[in-house]
């Protein structure tokens, strides 16, 4: 935990005047100064604007304006959320120099809100990878051991929340790139159900399975963050906003509440990981939860369901960078043909690369059906299980992530193995279900371990209630504090 | 051997919505380049499409003008290529569920020619040419079209202009589309293949690309069909491809073959939700359709007792439909009201276009308020004629320039004079009627109505006239 403790804790003390705005402001610039070059968490760091905005928050303070929760607290984007005059570049060569003309709709609502951006952090190119490190800035890492990374695809925010180099960061999740790091770096990370925060202004990857939400120190931070954030935009047809404010509910005994245990989703798990997670459950039964085994065999078609449709619908998404209107272009052509193709070849990574052609490949004619459409089936039946799943439980325990956080540089030569660590995350992306990413213990290495909640759709209320009432429970378990950044 | 043309069309409409498909810029023509345009329509990484209501809402209305199923639920596809005039790099349009389905338009011989469908899409922009350089104008990038698939029912180039235009009518009747061919808010890609006069099997058809006017379309199936005639004289056979015509030549030309066709990769939009159309809805926009035109064209016959021709140059433009309606309203004399508008109104009409716009100087209130006095007899025909011309320069009522005499009439004894003097001046005309010559009598009455500024009764005139000049010595 930072210095000055939780978000609530940090707006007490703005308003008490134990600290200024600025002073806080500063305590994290100071900090990203000194420890950014080791982590490398922030890919561009904004001062002048933050300090800005703490002024104003200052100024609020001393004319006794009443200040929102979120308001002066230092915090961070992750580089795919559009912000107006600030470059966002998606940690891809070829977004570089793009400077967006209009703010992404969360930022816009933490923008009235006087949140203080630090600056914009790292993430794997386009969100793709589990490690940060397809990022063109090479990857951000764990603040836990610089010799590990910090996960992905939202490794920055990860590493800067978990170093104390900001008291909270948005990420984004398509297949785990919330939780996954958070994981690693020994945090909450919490992706929101499909529709509930709105995607205007998140650079797609894969639009139906993209969700913002927040990376923080503690559940009562993610909650507060979930109730600012989660509003009804028309931007967004696919956004509905939250069912109702979550905070107020984070304080609820949950004796009788049925906590669901698929053996599936231990299946190929570190045993340490394993161990460390269902340890948990002793917690919850303490608490007076009901631990309830179920089966759901059809998990093991999640991985492939996920790669078909997330390749596919980015390969579409990336479409648009051809180097005509924005970002980088090649120097040399002769014709726009090959100006085209030279940028994309240039501008991307190999990783993009490789998802565009799969995802290319699976809705070309002849491919279609026996891929895409598939895999569309597939992910109608995975939906229903999830729904026959919560007919037996209220919410579902499993490991965030099959292992604790890689060495550095560490790429398995075959792809698909890289993509296993994604294995126990997609399934929830797939069926747009809520899920949190709670520190739990730590593995034989001594690296953080996350557990994973999983709700229906909607369920925020329930699912944070009950991941707050375990990390209260269980917080003096976990494993060693970092010594970084404002602590 | 004797050949058949066998045709279908595809028909881009651009619908007549304020906004445009997915955001809520302006869809208005012209304006400076890439000023109709926001961070949406230019696909800027991050944003997200939101569907106009009205455009599904007309694109239905197309569908009940012609029809068509309307599909109570539906979706949008993306459908991918690359090319610098689409900023996503891929267009939002409907592939396999179309919004309307199984319609037909029916030509004046009472043949019908099959709609397969009516899907929703948005226009991509435009690359402008300049000095060596390719620039792109994005103000048209997300306007709202409607595409209508026709079945190859078309047997002949008049079929397919008939068709072209009687969507026109329909589609500008409705309001959905003002269907300007020059301004690109109509254009057509046409199948065309042809066969031996009396077989059933259809023949390798090509694809002629964007059709943007009436007589190239004319000349490139003309083009087109004699060609592939030639084909199959000389024993060759036609190639499956699309071609382009070209204006200068007025030749068509090959674009690519049917190996080189794009796969699309055509996939359910991820970022819209499905368009559900419910029954009231329908039933909703169906009490809001305008008469169809064959309806109105009766009615007007039967009703306002007009002539097939002047109610069928009436009906043709709903806005001047509507516009006579209004005049006629209180009306007796309805065709006094339809000659008013068929002759001067339309004399100041040179274009089409311009009917179809149909902006008058004269209100129907005031139009109205002339044909009034007329109908109570305080004026004649004439000099309604010259008062509107008057109102058509000045737009202003009839009132300002009918003087209290003009209304009032003439009294028999004013008339009498009148008559007696103009036999006088006019002795010429008096001889050649005492010699048999009765036209001669027009002269004389030309004379009163001048006069009298047309507000004699002609025949009272006439009869008068023609008494003293029988008797006059």
């Amino acid at each position: 935990m930072g210095k000055y403790g939780k978000i609530a804790q940090i707006h007490n003390q703005l308003i008490s005047g134990k600290i200024s705005c600025v002073e806080l402001t500063k305590a994290y610039l100071n900090a990203i100064e000194q420890n950014n070059e080791a982590l490398n968490a922030y890919v561009k760091i904004t001062p002048d604007t933050a300090l800005e905005t703490a002024k104003r928050v200052d100024a609020k303070i001393a004319s006794g304006g009443e200040l929102a929760p979120l308001e002066g607290i230092p915090m961070t984007l992750k580089d795919n959320i559009s912000t107006k005059d600030i470059e966002t570049t998606c940690c891809s060569k070829m977004l570089k120099g793009y400077v967006p003309i209009y703010d992404a709709t969360v930022w816009k609502l933490l923008k009235q809100q006087n949140a203080v951006l630090l600056g914009k952090t790292n993430m794997d190119e386009f969100a793709m990878g589990s490690t940060c490190e397809n990022s063109c800035f090479g990857g951000a890492k764990n603040p836990h051991d610089l010799g590990r990374v910090a996960g992905g695809s939202s490794g920055g925010v990860a590493s800067a929340v978990g170093g104390n180099l900001a008291v909270y960061g948005l990420g984004s999740d398509t297949g785990g790139s919330i939780r996954e790091p958070a994981s690693f770096c020994g945090i909450v990370g919490f992706k929101p159900t499909y529709g509930s925060v709105s995607r205007y202004g998140l650079i797609a990857f894969a639009s139906s399975f993209d969700q913002i939400g927040p990376i923080t120190q503690s559940v009562e931070d993610a909650a507060l963050i979930y109730d600012t954030i989660a509003q009804y935009d028309p931007m967004d047809s696919t956004n509905s906003g939250k069912k109702g404010p979550v905070t107020a509910q984070l304080n609820k005994d949950i004796r009788g509440l049925k906590i669901g245990i698929a053996p599936e989703y231990f299946d190929n798990i570190q045993s340490d990981v394993g161990d460390t997670v269902k340890k948990a459950l002793d917690v919850f039964r303490s608490l007076g939860a009901e631990i309830v085994e179920f089966n759901m065999p059809s998990l093991k078609y999640c991985l492939p369901v996920y790669y078909i449709l997330a390749c596919a619908e980015a390969s579409s998404n990336l479409g648009r960078y051809d180097g005509i209107r924005y970002g980088y272009q090649t120097a040399h052509y002769s014709d726009r043909d090959e100006m085209v193709c030279k940028t994309r070849s240039e501008g991307f990574g190999p990783e993009v690369k490789r998802r565009i052609l799969l995802g290319t490949y699976v809705l070309s004619a002849g491919y279609y059906d026996a891929y895409y459409k598939k895999a569309q089936n597939l992910r109608g039946m995975l939906v229903k299980a999830f729904d026959d799943a919560f007919l037996q439980c209220d919410l579902i325990l499993s490991p965030t992530v099959p292992r604790t956080a890689l060495p550095l540089n560490y790429s398995a030569d075959d792809p698909v193995e890289n993509y296993q660590t994604d294995i126990c995350t997609v399934p929830v992306n797939i069926a747009g279900l809520p899920g949190i990413s709670v520190p739990c213990g730590a593995g034989n290495d001594g690296m953080p371990v996350g557990m994973q909640l999983i709700g229906p759709k909607f369920s925020e209320a329930t699912l944070l209630n009950a991941a707050n009432q375990y990390e209260l429970a269980s917080r003096e378990s976990c494993f060693q504090a970092v010594k970084m950044g404002v602590e | 051997m004797e050949y058949e043309l066998v045709c279908g069309l595809e028909t881009h409409v651009e619908l007549a919505t304020k906004t445009k498909i997915f955001c809520s810029c302006t869809t208005e023509f012209g304006g400076e380049p890439n000023t109709h345009c926001c961070p949406v329509c230019i696909g800027l990484p991050g944003t997200l499409p939101k569907l106009n209501q009205s455009v599904v809402e007309f694109a239905v209305m197309a569908g009940l003008a012609t029809d068509c199923a309307i599909s109570p639920i539906s979706k949008m596809d993306r459908k991918n290529y690359v090319y610098p005039d689409l900023p996503k790099a891929y267009q939002i349009s409907q592939y396999d569920r179309p919004l309307c389905k199984n319609g037909y338009v029916e030509l004046s011989d009472g043949r019908k020619i099959r709609l397969t469908r009516i899907h929703i899409e948005e226009d991509a922009g435009k690359l402008v040419h300049q000095r060596g350089n390719t620039l792109v104008d994005y103000n048209r990038s997300g306007v709202p079209l409607i595409e209508i698939v026709s079945e190859p029912d078309i047997r002949s180039i008049e079929e397919a202009v008939e068709y072209v235009e009687k969507l026109q009518m329909i589609m500008r009747y409705i309001g959905v589309s003002d269907c300007r061919m020059q301004e690109g808010s109509l254009r057509c890609d046409v199948n065309i293949s042809v066969r031996p006069k009396g077989s059933e099997k259809l023949g390798t058809r090509t694809e002629i690309k964007n059709m943007n006017s009436i007589s190239h379309m004319m000349k490139a199936m003309e083009y087109e069909r004699d060609r592939q005639i030639d084909l199959l004289e000389s024993g060759e056979s036609v190639l499956q491809e699309t071609r382009r015509y070209n204006e200068g030549t007025g030749c068509t030309e090959g674009m690519r073959g049917k190996e080189d066709a794009h796969d699309y990769r055509y996939f359910r939009d991820p970022d819209l939700v499905t368009i559900r159309v419910t029954s009231d809805t329908v039933a909703k926009l169906k009490a809001q359709m305008p008469e169809d035109p064959q309806t109105r064209l009766k009615r007007f016959e039967s009703e306002y007792g007009l002539p097939e021709d002047d109610a069928r140059m009436l009906i043709e433009h709903r806005r001047i439909a509507d516009y006579f309606e209004k005049a006629s309203a209180g009306i007796k004399n309805t065709r006094a009201v339809a000659n008013c508008i068929t002759g001067p109104i339309f004399a100041r009409l040179g274009s089409e276009a311009a009917k179809d716009d149909f902006k008058v100087n004269v209100s129907p209130e005031n139009l109205n308020a002339l044909i009034k006095l007329l109908d109570s007899g305080k004026i004649r025909m004439n000099l309604v004629k010259s008062t509107l011309e008057k109102m058509l320069d000045t737009g202003k009522s009839a009132s300002e320039f009918l003087n209290e005499k003009d209304l009032a009439g003439i009294d028999a004894e004013t008339l009498q004079k009148i008559c007696k003097q103009a036999v006088q001046d006019n002795p010429n005309a008096v001889k050649d009627y005492r010699n048999g010559k009765t036209k001669a009598l027009k002269a004389v009455l030309g004379a009163v109505m001048k006069a009298t500024r047309g507000r004699a009764n002609p025949l009272e005139t006439e009869a008068i006239l023609s008494e003293i000049m029988k008797k006059a010595d």
